[in-house]
C-alpha cells in the first residue's frame, strides 16, 4: 500500500470511529425523545422501540407533565434567577476586582486569597449554615437568592478579573481620571469595555451553573418557587408511583431551551470554557 | 489614589453577598461542627464527638470510600478518553467541528437531568437481565461512571484541543525527523507540552467527581440501602434525614471539605511541577 492509500485509509477510520462516538453521544438525548411520545406504561417495558400505533401516545405526555410541574413558571423563574445573578456576579465582582488590583495594600490582597479560598469550599461545608442565615435574614424569595449567588459566585469570579486585570497597563486609565473622570466614570467609559472577553467567559460559566443548580434553590426557595431541575426532582420525588411519561416530557423540555441557547452561543461558550481553564 | 475612598461602592456589594453567602455560614459551620444543635440557636459545645461519631459511622464510611473509588475510575476514563478524542480532531481533518459540538453538548445539561436519561437507559439494558440499577451497588456505581463520561468527556476534550493547537508544530515535526516514532513523539513532545492543560482537566474531574450530588440524588438516590450515596449526598441525608444528627453532619462536611483542599492541593503541586516553560 503506498503512504497516500494509507492515508486515506487512517481518515475513513477516523471518521468512523468519530461518527461511531458521535451517534453513541447524541442517542441519550435521542431516546428520551422518543419515549415522551409513547404512553406512559409502554416506557420502562421498551425504552428502545420507536412509538407504533399502540404505543404512541401524542402530545398526553406533555400535557399531563406541564400540569404536575408547572414548568412554564419554573422556567420563568430559572430565567430569572439565572439572568440577574449572572448580572450582579459580572457587574459587582468586575468592579470589586478593580479595586483588588488597582488598590494594592494588605486588605485588598487578604481580601483576595480569602475569594480564592472559597472556590475550593464544598458547598455541603455551608449547606446548612448557610440556608438558616439565609432564612434568618429574608432571602429566601426569587431576589435574595440572586444575592446569594453573587456570593458564591464572587470567588472564581473576582480570581478570572484579576488576572486579567494585572495585564491591563495603567495608562489609559490615568489618562481618563488626569481628564477629569471620577472612578466610577472611568471604570464604566474606560475599564469595562476592555474587560469584555472575560466578562463573557464569567457570565458563561456562571450561567452554566446558576441554571442547572438543584440544591441551593430547592433549600432557599424551593417549596414556594420552583426552578426546573426542582420541578423535575419534584415529579420524582413527592409521591408513590412516578409518572414516567410526564418525567420524559418535562426532561424534553428541559433540554430544548439549552441546546437553543447552545447553537446561538457555540463560539462563545467554547471560547468561554478555554479561557476560564487557562486562566484557573 | 482616588479609587481608595470609592471602597462602598467598588467592594462593599460583593462583599455583603460573600460574607452572607459564604464567611458567616463557613465560620458558623466549623463551630458548629463541634456542638450538638437543631436549630443553630441552642448549639451545645461537645468537642470531637461529632468527628468521632462521622468516623465510627458505615454509612460515611461506606460513601467515602465510594466516591474515591469512582473518582479514580472517572477520572482516568474521562481524561483518557477526552485526550484520545483531542487528538483526533486536531489532525487538521475537514469537517470535525460538528463532532466538537456534538461531544460538548451534554455538558450544558443539569445534573438532575442527566440522571434521569441515564436511568431510563441503563435500566432499559439491565431489563434484559431482569434486574434495575437498584438491584446491586455495582450497576449504580458503573452507571455514574459512564454518566460522568458522557458529561465531562467534551468539556475536557475542548480544553486539551486548546492546549494540542498551542503546540509548535515544528517541534512536532522535529521529532519526527529525529526518528522517534508516535508513541515517543506523544510522550516526550505532547504530553510535556499539553502539561498545563491536564493539570487543569485533573483538577476539574476531580473536583467535579468527588463533589457529585445531583446525578448521585436522581440516578440512584443512593439506592440499594445507601450503599450507592456518595459523600455529598451522605452529608445530606445526615442533616435532613436524621433528627439529632446535625452535629455529625456538619463534622461530615468540614472532613469533606479538608479531604477536597488536601486533594486538589497535593494534585496541583504534583502537576504544576511537571509543566514547563514554553
Amino acid at each position: 500500500m503506498s503512504t497516500k492509500e494509507k492515508n486515506m485509509l487512517g481518515r475513513t477510520l477516523i471518521y468512523i470511529v468519530l461518527t461511531v462516538i458521535g451517534i453513541a453521544f447524541l442517542s441519550p438525548v435521542f431516546i428520551v425523545l422518543i419515549n415522551s411520545f409513547k404512553g406512559k406504561f409502554f416506557i420502562s417495558e421498551e425504552p428502545f422501540s420507536l412509538p407504533d400505533k399502540d404505543t404512541f401516545a401524542g402530545l398526553e405526555n406533555y400535557v399531563s407533565g406541564l400540569e404536575k410541574t408547572g414548568f412554564f413558571s419554573a422556567f420563568g423563574w430559572s430565567l430569572f434567577i439565572t439572568v440577574f445573578s449572572v448580572l450582579a456576579i459580572v457587574l459587582f465582582t468586575s468592579m470589586t476586582a478593580w479595586y483588588i488590583v488597582r488598590v494594592k495594600n494588605k486588605f485588598t490582597k487578604a481580601l483576595y486569597y480569602v475569594f480564592v479560598f472559597s472556590m475550593i469550599v464544598p458547598f455541603q461545608m455551608v449547606m446548612f449554615t448557610m440556608t438558616k442565615t439565609a432564612g434568618e435574614l429574608g432571602l429566601d424569595t426569587p431576589w435574595g437568592i440572586v444575592l446569594i449567588y453573587l456570593g458564591f459566585g464572587a470567588g472564581l469570579a473576582v480570581f478570572m478579573f484579576c488576572g486579567f486585570l494585572k495585564s491591563v497597563p495603567l495608562e489609559i486609565e490615568e489618562a481618563a481620571m488626569i481628564d477629569g473622570c471620577n472612578p466610577v466614570q472611568t471604570f464604566f467609559m474606560v475599564v469595562f469595555p476592555v474587560l469584555k472577553p472575560t466578562a463573557i467567559t464569567v457570565a458563561i460559566l456562571n450561567a452554566m451553573w446558576i441554571w442547572n443548580d438543584y440544591l441551593l434553590p430547592y433549600l432557599l426557595i424551593g417549596s414556594e418557587y420552583k426552578t426546573i431541575p426542582v420541578a423535575v426532582q419534584y415529579l420524582r420525588g413527592g409521591y408513590g408511583s412516578v409518572d414516567m411519561g410526564a418525567l420524559m416530557a418535562m426532561l424534553v423540555l428541559s433540554i430544548i431551551p439549552i441546546i437553543i441557547f447552545y447553537l446561538f452561543c457555540q463560539k462563545y461558550i467554547i471560547k468561554g470554557i478555554v479561557a476560564g481553564a487557562v486562566k484557573g | 489614589m482616588a479609587l481608595k475612598k470609592y471602597f462602598p461602592v467598588f467592594v462593599l456589594p460583593t462583599l455583603a453577598a460573600f460574607t452572607i453567602a459564604f464567611a458567616v455560614p463557613f465560620i458558623l459551620g466549623l463551630f458548629l461542627s463541634f456542638t450538638e444543635f437543631t436549630t443553630v440557636i441552642d448549639a451545645q459545645w461537645v468537642g470531637v464527638s461529632n468527628y468521632i461519631r462521622a468516623f465510627s459511622n458505615a454509612d460515611f464510611l461506606n460513601a467515602l470510600w465510594f466516591t474515591v473509588r469512582f473518582t479514580v475510575v472517572s477520572v482516568i476514563t474521562v481524561n483518557v478518553i477526552a485526550f484520545a478524542l483531542a487528538t483526533l480532531l486536531t489532525k487538521g481533518l475537514k469537517g470535525t467541528n460538528i463532532f466538537r459540538t456534538t461531544f460538548f453538548m451534554p455538558n450544558l445539561i443539569g445534573g438532575i437531568v442527566l440522571g434521569y436519561i441515564w436511568q431510563l437507559i441503563i435500566n432499559g439494558v439491565l431489563r434484559f437481565f431482569d434486574v434495575t440499577i437498584t438491584y446491586d451497588p455495582k450497576y449504580g456505581f458503573w452507571g455514574l461512571v459512564i454518566l460522568m463520561n458522557w458529561q465531562l468527556i467534551g468539556y475536557m476534550m475542548i480544553i486539551y484541543i486548546a492546549g494540542i493547537q498551542n503546540i509548535p508544530t515544528d517541534l512536532q515535526d522535529a521529532s519526527k525527523v529525529d526518528g522517534a516514532n508516535r508513541w515517543q513523539t506523544l510522550r516526550n513532545v505532547t504530553i510535556p507540552l499539553v502539561m498545563p492543560s491536564i493539570t487543569i482537566c485533573l483538577f476539574l474531574t476531580i473536583t467535579n467527581s468527588f463533589k457529585l450530588f445531583d446525578q448521585n440524588l436522581a440516578l440512584t438516590a443512593g439506592a440499594p440501602s445507601k450503599q450507592t450515596a456518595m459523600l455529598a449526598l451522605d452529608i445530606y441525608n445526615t442533616f435532613y434525614g436524621r433528627i439529632g444528627w446535625e452535629g455529625v453532619g456538619q463534622a461530615k462536611a468540614v472532613i469533606f471539605f479538608v479531604i477536597v483542599a488536601v486533594i486538589s492541593f497535593i494534585q496541583l503541586a504534583l502537576t504544576r511541577r511537571r509543566e514547563i516553560e514554553q
